[in-house]
């Protein structure tokens, strides 16, 4: 690809940033500041693209392709740019960037659209974020060599001061004007791992822990914009159900009450502020059409699921073998029933987006997961071409695949709130917690049966495996990855197992359920791991090995996960007797390319309740680029798994959703959080991400250390109490 | 109605039902304190009214009259510093969004008891919830804050 030249806006030339891009697949594109840039040169490409820019005051800001919503990618994506551009990490700074796929594309993710998923926000950045600084370092010093007339070879750039032999040094902000003039460089050499003095670094910090530490991190629900009114939307009882009329008189008399309008998703009231749209939907009066609507109760739904257990299967995942065959062989065979509720995400920061239509162009606010697709939908929904709609990714209030829904349903309200009031103002669309509890888009309900056999000498020789549950897939923008009926998502974490089972099958049995499905952080691999790794467990017990020694004699081709076991036994003492009342059981899990460990120690009380009180974890997620913020994800994606494992689940009554808020729809609360100790495995492979990772494994570690102390296997989540 | 909110009077016209939360936010522009559940089932809209930490988010504004409200924005002090310092060198938040709560709930935790066991920190942190369960580093971070303030 050619190199080809963009113009920031006005605003941005003003400044004289040095804006760079690189186009995947090689080909650099210099955004020069134009003041001069006519209409038809601006419009040829949306000017809002680049991947740093350096301001006069020598800050550097690192544009993101991938959304902030706790993970810490944008200090990680800040320190690639730091290392090779040689700044200081003060300096650095990291917003959200969208509007284009050419430049913001996930390149680990197959490289179509700009998302955040999938733990593979570091992998998609290393490459491109470290050229990225190496150019903007290049044409710095390129700029150096020619203002202080010098070889550029002589020229040293540390901490963010370009320095000369002689004395001479200078800012990145005091040559960010020459530099911009300097010829893009084809090709950059990137730093000698052993140089790297931020990749890899304990000492690498988050950008926002002050923000964030003092109030002043601003969300979407925090943004307020000049006569902006915000919405708050009644959503259907049901799923499924749609608006047949509905009296507003009421709603409009409440004080602040500006307008009540109708949109796809419900009737939405505007206030001129929060409260005010809150009373005014509680006075609302709204019928409902519930013809089409989904009325099933959980009971009804999980007995369907099980009769559906019970017949063939749809579609078949994977087959190895013959698993009738070598189970029917099989001196001993293990049958197991497990059944997971829906889960909901509920982050902090309940959904919100902003429209502001002015004149021909759309901007959106909100902290999305797939900006892309959302700017795709918001066109469509505003009748505006694509490059109309400009999306300002924000820092997100919590996600976990909440914010990357296949039909931008938050964008779609925002924009019709909008549309409705004839664009006059900007529009927040807020939701409550109750919007977010009973919105559906959950992790599916699964019921899987699995039947496994052992040989005489204690082998797996036959396995089989039928998941019974929702495809998320089906009907959205990754279809395509539905393959023979058999939607990956579901099977995750199953189907491709690293144990060396030689008769093996996973079936699905794809349910037709009216509940909205969607991606939870480590999606399939989150009930996958808790049926693998517990019957696993079981196995070992009825083969009387030990449970560690029992897995790696199952893993000879899987080194990695050998030595995260290993580390994990020997940093969690695991030969060693544990005290009176303490247990102790073990899972290992690969969750999109990263492979964790864990040791939960549970301790038992005289009533029948146990507490997880300590977890160890073991993991290898290749390179480590900021090891704390990894540290950070395992510690938070065990107590976010534990939560969902000893607490949370959405059930249905008439196909009502019966928790509303975190008193009914329950997870993990500080007393409930084990002590974590976290081990990295030492590598230089790619990094393989670490934002979900640590969420599977925790359920069988403690399902296991529960049949440790009890001799009864859990199978039903959440776990009940002993007694 | 007047609200006195880190020291300073502000003056406005509400419906004297309109949570505290609400007041701060869209009258006030005081936006570090969050909304997360409308319910006191979160710790999320966590201020200080006379010293004690209490949900905004069902605290009508004029039930609080005449008494002085802090807000992240006007924390101050030896244990807010301490905790604020804390915070920020073990990097306790993740999306953040919870943490002005998780903040107020500690300072006011500490400004009672200035040396709390885990029971205690259990106590006084368990109605403030994080979904990206920072509860590790929010312990470590407030048994940080004693040592900090012990100096």
């Amino acid at each position: 690809m050619g190199r080809r030249q963009t113009y920031p806006t006005k605003e941005l030339s003003r400044r004289s940033f040095l804006v760079l891009s690189a186009v995947a697949g090689g080909g650099l594109v210099l955004g020069l500041p134009n003041l001069n840039a006519s209409a038809d040169e601006t419009s040829a490409q949306t000017p809002f693209e680049a991947y740093l820019r350096i301001a006069p005051d020598s800050s550097v800001t690192v544009l993101s392709a991938h959304v902030e919503m706790g993970q810490g990618i944008f200090s990680g994506i800040a320190a690639l740019v730091a290392e090779e551009l040689d700044a200081d990490i003060t300096q650095m700074h990291a917003v959200g960037a969208s509007g284009n796929t050419r430049l913001y594309n996930n390149i680990t993710m197959g490289g179509t659209m700009q998302e955040t998923q999938g733990s593979s926000a570091m992998s998609s950045s290393f490459e491109r974020y470290r050229r990225a600084g190496a150019t903007a370092r290049a044409m710095l010093v390129t700029a150096a060599a020619r203002t202080w007339n010098v070889a550029e070879e002589e020229i040293t750039v540390d901490a963010g001061v370009i320095a000369h032999p002689s004395g001479k040094s200078a800012s990145f902000g005091e040559l960010v004007e020459a530099a911009v003039r300097q010829p893009v460089p084809s090709d950059v050499k990137l730093k000698d791992p052993k140089d790297w003095r931020y990749i890899g670094s304990e000492k690498l910090r988050r950008l926002d822990a002050k923000a964030k530490s003092s109030g002043r991190q601003d969300y979407t629900i925090d943004i307020k914009l000049p006569d902006m009114l915000t919405a708050v939307v009644a959503h259907p009882p049901l799923f499924g159900a749609a608006v047949k009329s509905f009296d507003a008189a009421a709603a409009k008399r409440v004080k602040g009450v500006v307008d009540v309008v109708e949109i796809s998703h419900g009737v939405a009231v505007l206030g001129q502020n929060m409260w005010a749209a809150i009373k005014g939907r509680e006075a609302l009066v709204v019928e409902w059409n519930n013809d089409k609507a989904e009325k099933r109760g959980s009971a009804r739904l999980l007995q369907e699921y099980r009769d559906l257990a019970a017949r063939p299967a749809d579609a078949l995942a994977v087959s190895r073998g013959d698993a009738d065959l070598a189970m029917a062989d099989a001196a001993t065979t293990l049958e197991a029933t497990y059944e997971f509720p829906f889960l909901a995400h509920a982050p902090m920061e309940p959904l919100n987006a902003i429209a502001h239509r002015l004149g021909d162009r759309l901007d959106l606010w909100g902290g999305f997961q797939m900006p892309d697709h959302y700017q795709k939908i918001a066109a469509k929904t505003a009748d505006l071409p694509q490059d109309a709609v400009k999306l300002h990714v924000t820092m997100a209030g919590g996600a976990f695949g909440r914010r990357g829904t296949p039909d931008a349903q938050i964008v779609v309200e925002a924009i019709e709130c909008a549309k409705a009031i004839g664009w006059r103002v900007p529009v927040k669309v807020q939701w409550t917690r109750e919007d977010d509890i009973t919105a559906g888009r959950y992790r599916p309900m699964c019921v899987h049966v699995l039947k496994a056999g052992l040989t005489q000498e204690g082998k797996v020789s036959a396995w089989k495996h039928r998941i019974v549950g929702q495809s998320i897939l089906a009907g959205t923008q990754y279809e395509q990855y539905v393959q023979g009926g058999v939607d990956p998502s579901l099977t995750e974490g199953a189907a491709d197992t690293p144990y060396g089972i030689p008769h093996f099958a996973v079936e699905v049995s794809n349910a037709k359920v009216g509940v909205p499905t969607l991606w939870w952080r480590a999606v399939g691999h989150s009930h996958n791991a808790y049926v693998m790794e517990t019957m696993i467990d079981e196995l070992a017990a009825a083969a009387g090995s030990d449970p560690i020694e029992f897995r790696i004699g199952l893993l000879a081709e899987r080194p990695r996960h050998i030595q995260v076991l290993n580390l994990v036994a020997e940093k969690a003492n695991w030969g060693k007797t544990l005290s009176a009342g303490r247990f102790r059981g073990v899972a290992v899990h690969e969750t999109y390319g990263s492979v964790v460990a864990q040791v939960a120690e549970i301790v038992v009380d005289g009533d029948g309740g146990f507490r997880v009180d300590r977890v160890v974890c073991a993991i290898d997620c290749g390179l480590a680029v900021a090891p704390d913020q990894i540290r950070a994800q395992m510690e938070g994606g065990i107590g976010f798994g534990l939560g969902a494992t000893l607490h949370s689940k959405i059930t249905l009554s008439d196909g009502a959703v019966d928790q509303t808020n975190f008193d009914t729809y329950e997870v993990l609360r500080l007393s409930g959080m084990p002590k974590v100790e976290v081990h990295i495995v030492p590598l230089t492979s790619p990094s393989t991400g670490a934002g979900e990772a640590s969420v599977p494994p925790i359920g069988p570690a403690v399902a296991n250390a529960l049949a440790a102390a009890t001799g009864r296997r859990s199978r039903v989540l959440p776990l009940q109490p002993l007694s | 109605m007047k609200l006195l909110i880190n020291e300073a009077s502000h003056e406005f016209d509400a419906d004297p039902e309109m949570p505290l939360l609400w007041v701060l936010r869209d009258l006030l522009g005081l936006t570090g304190t969050k909304f997360g559940c409308g319910a006191a089932q979160c710790g999320a809209c966590t201020v200080h009214v006379d010293g004690v930490a209490v949900r905004a988010c069902i605290t009508t504004a004029s039930s609080v009259e005449g008494q002085a409200i802090t807000t992240i924005e006007g924390l101050n002090g030896k244990a807010a510093e301490a905790v604020q310092e804390a915070w920020m060198r073990l990097d306790v938040p993740q999306c953040g969004y919870c943490q002005s709560g998780q903040i107020m709930s500690a300072v006011a935790l500490l400004t009672e008891n200035a040396t709390p066991g885990d029971a205690d920190i259990d106590a006084a942190m368990d109605g403030n919830l994080c979904r990206c369960n920072t509860y590790h580093r929010i312990r470590a971070g407030i048994h940080e804050a004693v040592r900090i303030m012990e100096r």
